[in-house]
């Protein structure tokens, strides 16, 4: 069904020097402790890690239930934070699929799209061959999820022990990680623009709209990157 | 709490998986070699870009009660790490927390 050899392989890449399990792990202790000090029991913890495991989703959560948010608002706020995902598996899955592999693990595994196992996944799939690519991809999502949850439950039990400061530490931590990685894959004219547009047009939407301004920003700086990365020959 | 938890999460994972299964079912129909999967990518790329400046311009949370200027100190310095270290991601990192750490903890 799944192939042990890429699986492990996907697994594994989780280890090493390029480990995103620093960021991970610091900002879903810094989420479990927050999902604590909301109230939730350890269970509830879990079950969101296991159930949402996308970040700015939780956070989002977490925000709203603080000022008493309704459900409908709840999933607006968490929709527009996490529509990114949409382009992300867009440009992700294509490069997985193949006629030989069943459609479920597809529709599965994309509960492993999340910034850092999508970025792994980028910088790696052509070392693997296509028909395997999905195997090793379901190890990289099972790794880094399986990071998420067992983070969670440490931010859970240490939130009393946690202080501002430490808090504020471990909540810088995934951004910085985050930008740094974005620096490393400016590699071509169209991915650089890319990103420098959308960290320039994120901010500058946030003063036209709050909410939209990850999806304006993005929008925008994303078509002008593909057509100066077209013109340039990409 | 005057919302119920469970049915929060089970919001949260909704609206989140939405765009997940959406991304896939896309999917089934782009060639990586298309035009389309080329914009896709750039779309990908720069909203991940404009959440990831949001979140340090203008942070939520424990992170918005940090200053500007000391937000700006971590971010150049971990830029910095970032290249010394020949593009390491962990380095950066872990150290980015550390700075934060301690020149707030000097100056607030």
């Amino acid at each position: 069904m799944i192939n042990q050899k890429y699986f492990f392989k996907g697994l594994l890449s989780a280890k090493g020097m390029n480990s995103p399990a620093v960021a991970l792990g610091a900002s879903f202790i810094a989420i479990g402790a927050l999902l604590k000090n909301l109230g939730f029991s350890i269970q509830e913890s879990i079950f969101s890690t296991f159930l949402t495991y996308a970040l700015p989703g939780s956070l989002v959560m977490a925000e709203s239930m603080l000022i008493g948010a309704s459900l409908v608002n709840i999933f607006l706020g968490v929709w527009l934070v996490n529509s990114r995902l949409y382009p992300m598996t867009v440009s992700l899955m294509p490069l997985l699929i193949h006629k030989s592999q069943p459609r479920w693990k597809y529709y599965l595994s994309c509960h492993f799209i999340a910034v850092s196992s999508w970025l792994i996944m980028k910088s790696n799939y052509e070392k693997i061959e296509k028909e395997y690519r999905i195997d090793f991809w379901i190890g990289i999502g099972t790794a880094t999820w399986l990071i998420g949850i067992f983070s969670t439950v440490v931010g859970y039990v240490s939130a009393d022990y946690l202080n501002k400061d430490m808090m504020m530490g471990l909540a810088i931590v995934n951004p910085i990680y985050f930008m740094c990685a974005m620096i490393g894959v400016m590699k071509t004219i169209q991915l650089t623009s890319a990103i420098i547009f959308g960290a320039l047009l994120g901010p500058a939407f946030y003063f036209i709209s709050p909410e939209w301004c990850i999806l304006y920003g993005g929008v925008v700086a994303g078509t002008i990157a593909f057509f100066i990365g077209e013109k340039n020959g990409n | 709490m005057a919302t119920n938890i469970l049915l929060a999460i089970l919001v949260t994972s909704i609206a989140t998986y939405s765009s997940r299964f959406l991304g896939v079912l896309t999917s089934e129909r782009i060639n990586e070699n298309s035009k389309i999967y080329r914009w896709f990518n750039c779309l990908a790329y720069s909203t991940l870009a404009a959440l990831i400046s949001r979140m340090i311009i203008f942070p939520a949370g424990i992170l918005a009660e940090s200053d500007y200027f000391i937000r700006l100190i971590v971010i150049v310095l971990s830029i910095l790490i970032f290249y010394v270290t020949k593009k390491n991601l962990v380095y950066p990192t872990v150290f980015s927390a550390i700075i934060l750490f301690f020149i707030n903890g000097y100056f607030a």
